[in-house]
């Protein structure tokens, strides 16, 4: 019995461990969601996993598959007069063989459809969306039948955290008469990253997904932050920002290029940030469970277990303390921007 | 396996710096906590963004490697 993290078929033909394909399997997105690998009575291994829809667009019209078609059977499925493949979690289009074409560094010069399948990344998004709506759907109600009561079951978890981020957050950053406009979007940003970062830690099948240690998703969420940081910017942050007042004039020429630049590097910092510690965690927990097969001992296993065990837990700090940092800088920046200039 | 290693030395001088940079900054949290302990809780969040900032420039670098 292996993880499900441990993606199947990665034993290469010696009995070894592919311990790189392994854990860029777990950390990359793919079109199935692996749920685990067995050996059944009749010494037949078998890789469970829950197929999921493939969307594709091609010549102008969408096309429908389950990404079993892609991963079960050798023969390229049809698109219109074309035909496709599926090749390292991409697909291409091809002839009616189902080959595909390399150039001279070993790149595929297939061209590809768009893609719009739910991959597993999609599909663990719509589990924490489905997740935090009931929580807070739920919480909801329980204020409207119970009113100023003191909160009980889910509400006395839910409401200090709420109460934290519109109080330390949004009020502690922005001024006082615009952080309340903020509040929703910062409570979204906080919840959905943090509840994300825990799915991601759940080792076993409706987890175990890498979406916050995703370049786009955390790309989207810079991008929400990046308007929510500008468009809501007063006249001061834009005289500050593109004429820099009260410095000399020569170094206008310096500060005005800087401080433009510094309008995009802002987003892109908190994007960086929250994909590159997700992932990173993500790596160092795979790679103390594969020295097991790396070094090909049973006895390493203690130390193995107890080190990704103590990651483990490291991590669930790390994940309420990035969804924390990603939305404290937010409100910081959209603190900066929205605030009347003292100067 | 020449750009290899280039990449890991300058990995490590980030992470030197960072760490330069991440100590100074707990280091100075401290002692300020210890002067004002009253405003402990403005000090921690204070420092955690800074932390923060300076943890972007680091990972900014293992960004940068990873791609090279």
């Amino acid at each position: 019995m292996v993880l499900s993290a441990f993606s199947a078929n990665h034993e290469t033909e010696e009995g070894d461990v592919d311990v790189f394909g392994l854990i860029i399997g777990h950390i990359s997105d793919s079109h199935h969601w692996h749920i685990i690998d067995y050996t059944n009575r009749h010494g037949q291994t078998i890789h469970l996993s829950l197929p999921l829809p493939v969307i594709l667009w091609h010549d102008g019209e969408p096309w429908f598959y389950s990404s079993d078609e892609f991963y079960h059977s050798n023969t390229p499925a049809t698109i219109g007069d074309d035909f496709v493949v599926l090749k390292d979690e991409t697909f291409y289009i091809t002839d009616s063989e189902g080959a595909v074409q390399y150039d001279e560094n070993g790149h595929i010069t297939n061209a590809s459809p768009a893609d719009f399948s739910i991959t597993r990344n999609v599909a663990s998004m719509f589990l924490s969306m489905v997740l935090i709506m009931s929580m807070f759907i739920s919480a909801a109600r329980g204020y409207a039948r119970h009113g100023m009561a003191p909160p009980k079951g889910l509400r006395a978890v839910l409401e200090p955290l709420i109460l934290f981020v519109r109080d330390d957050i949004a009020r502690g950053q922005i001024d006082k008469d615009k952080a309340d406009k903020f509040v929703p979007f910062l409570l979204t940003l906080f919840f959905f990253i943090w509840i994300n970062n825990l799915i991601g830690l759940v080792p076993f099948f409706p987890g175990g997904s890498n979406l916050s240690g995703n370049i786009s998703f955390t790309a989207t969420l810079a991008v929400f932050s990046f308007f929510a940081i500008n468009l809501f910017g007063s006249r001061d942050y834009w005289k500050h920002t593109f004429t820099a007042p009260g410095v000399p004039f020569f170094v206008k020429f310096l500060l005005v290029p800087v401080e433009f630049v510094g309008l995009f590097t802002k987003p892109f910092a908190l994007m960086i940030r929250l994909f590159a510690n997700i992932t990173a965690g993500h790596i160092v927990i795979l790679s103390l469970v594969t020295m097991i097969f790396i070094l090909k001992s049973v006895y390493i296993a203690p130390v193995s277990i107890l080190l990704s065990l103590v990651m483990l837990l490291l991590e669930f700090l790390v994940a309420v303390l990035q969804a924390y940092i990603f939305t404290m800088l937010t409100a910081l920046f959209i603190g900066m921007s929205t605030s009347k200039a003292e100067h | 396996m020449e750009t290899l290693s280039l990449t890991a030395i300058g990995l490590g001088i980030i992470v030197v710096g960072a760490a330069i940079g991440i100590s100074r900054i707990g280091q100075s949290a401290m002692e300020s906590m210890s002067r004002q302990p009253e405003i402990s809780g403005k000090i921690q969040t204070a420092m955690i963004v800074a932390a923060a900032l300076i943890e972007g420039v680091a990972l900014f670098g293992i960004v940068v490697a990873w791609l090279a």
